[in-house]
């Protein structure tokens, strides 16, 4: 976060050293992108945060622990596919997963999936690549997670 | 009368986390507090974020992206975009906008979609986060196993999408 500010920063400054003109420019133009978003990004963060309250750690381990078979790939690719959260959440979740017996490979697919998949977030997708390119991009996403689901598996 | 419309729903929910707080209502304040920490992520990351992407869209001239990751940009320009992803952080849904700014200054279409699957699966800062709670032969198989799939992904895309007539939106 620091980073990202100080990069900001010196950014500005150098683009306000070679033209003023263009350093409005660039400003404006992304801050009026951000505002445009701003409804959408609220509204993906509130079914976000509903979704991450309803399906807790115990459930997630109990469906996707030992000896649930395909059926905890089908509900790792499912919660995956259907949040799409920050690592900073997911890793710890998912060390937790792990430490509750749940397989390598799946956590895998979850992994994948949290992070590629969203269909949470598909508003915020669709607002620069339309409906179908999100769609199939999502749903190319889920395929190949299951496919490093089975790779993990076979190589771990 | 629209920009109010599009407020809508948001501003039902705040109030009924709002309404949570007030009747102590513990459903309510859990997804409120997961909400909050949420948008406080949001709110200190993305201003930053789009300032640069406006930075980066009135500085850097389409033929300059066109030659390095655009349609003849080859394995370098690939090389190149994975670079710039994994170096970045953040959720994927602030990828998108500037995915979207690179394919309109003539990105290649692969290499658009091999930035986004490499922004989602392998950032370097997160990485270390990774391997701490899951372990450096995990991570590093998973990435190893990830790097290949999403290539291929990009070409999957750019071959369903290359004769099409399409156009990113502008917003």
């Amino acid at each position: 976060m620091k980073l990202l500010i100080i990069l900001t920063l010196i950014c500005l400054g150098i683009s306000f050293f070679a033209s003023r003109e263009k350093t409005r420019m660039g400003i404006k133009k992304g801050l009026t992108m951000f505002i445009r978003l701003f409804p959408t990004l609220l509204l993906m963060l509130a079914l976000v945060s509903i979704v991450l309250y309803l399906i807790p750690e115990e459930k997630l381990s109990k469906y996707m622990g030992e000896g649930s078979g395909i059926a905890g790939w089908i509900t790792a690719a499912f919660f995956g596919s259907v949040a799409l959260i920050p690592g900073f959440i997911a890793y710890p979740l998912c060390g937790i997963l792990v430490d509750n017996g749940v397989a390598y490979s799946v956590v895998a697919v979850f992994i994948t999936t949290l992070m590629m998949t969203g269909f949470l977030t598909l508003p915020v997708e669709v607002k620069f690549f339309g409906w179908k390119i999100s769609l199939i991009r999502n749903f190319v996403s889920l395929v190949a997670a299951l496919i490093i689901g089975l790779l993990m598996w076979i190589f771990l | 009368m629209k920009k109010v419309q599009k407020y809508i729903f948001p501003l039902i929910f705040l109030i009924l986390i709002g309404l949570s707080y007030l009747f102590n209502f513990t459903s309510g304040k859990q997804i409120g507090l997961n909400f909050w920490m949420f948008f406080k992520e949001m709110i200190l990351f993305l201003p930053l974020m789009f300032i640069l992407i406006g930075l980066f869209d009135v500085w850097v001239p389409r033929e300059k992206i066109e030659k390095h990751i655009g349609n003849e940009s080859g394995w370098k320009g690939t090389g190149l975009v994975i670079l710039l992803a994994t170096l970045q952080a953040g959720p994927l849904y602030s990828a998108f906008p500037f995915a979207s700014i690179l394919w309109k200054k003539g990105c290649s279409i692969r290499n658009v979609f091999i930035y986004l699957g490499a922004f989602a699966t392998i950032k370097i800062p997160m990485l270390t986060f990774e391997i701490g709670f899951l372990g450096l032969k995990f991570s590093l198989l998973r990435t190893l196993i990830t790097l290949p799939v999403f290539i291929l992904i990009g070409y999957l895309m750019e071959w369903h999408l290359k004769d099409k007539d399409f156009e990113v939106k502008q917003s």
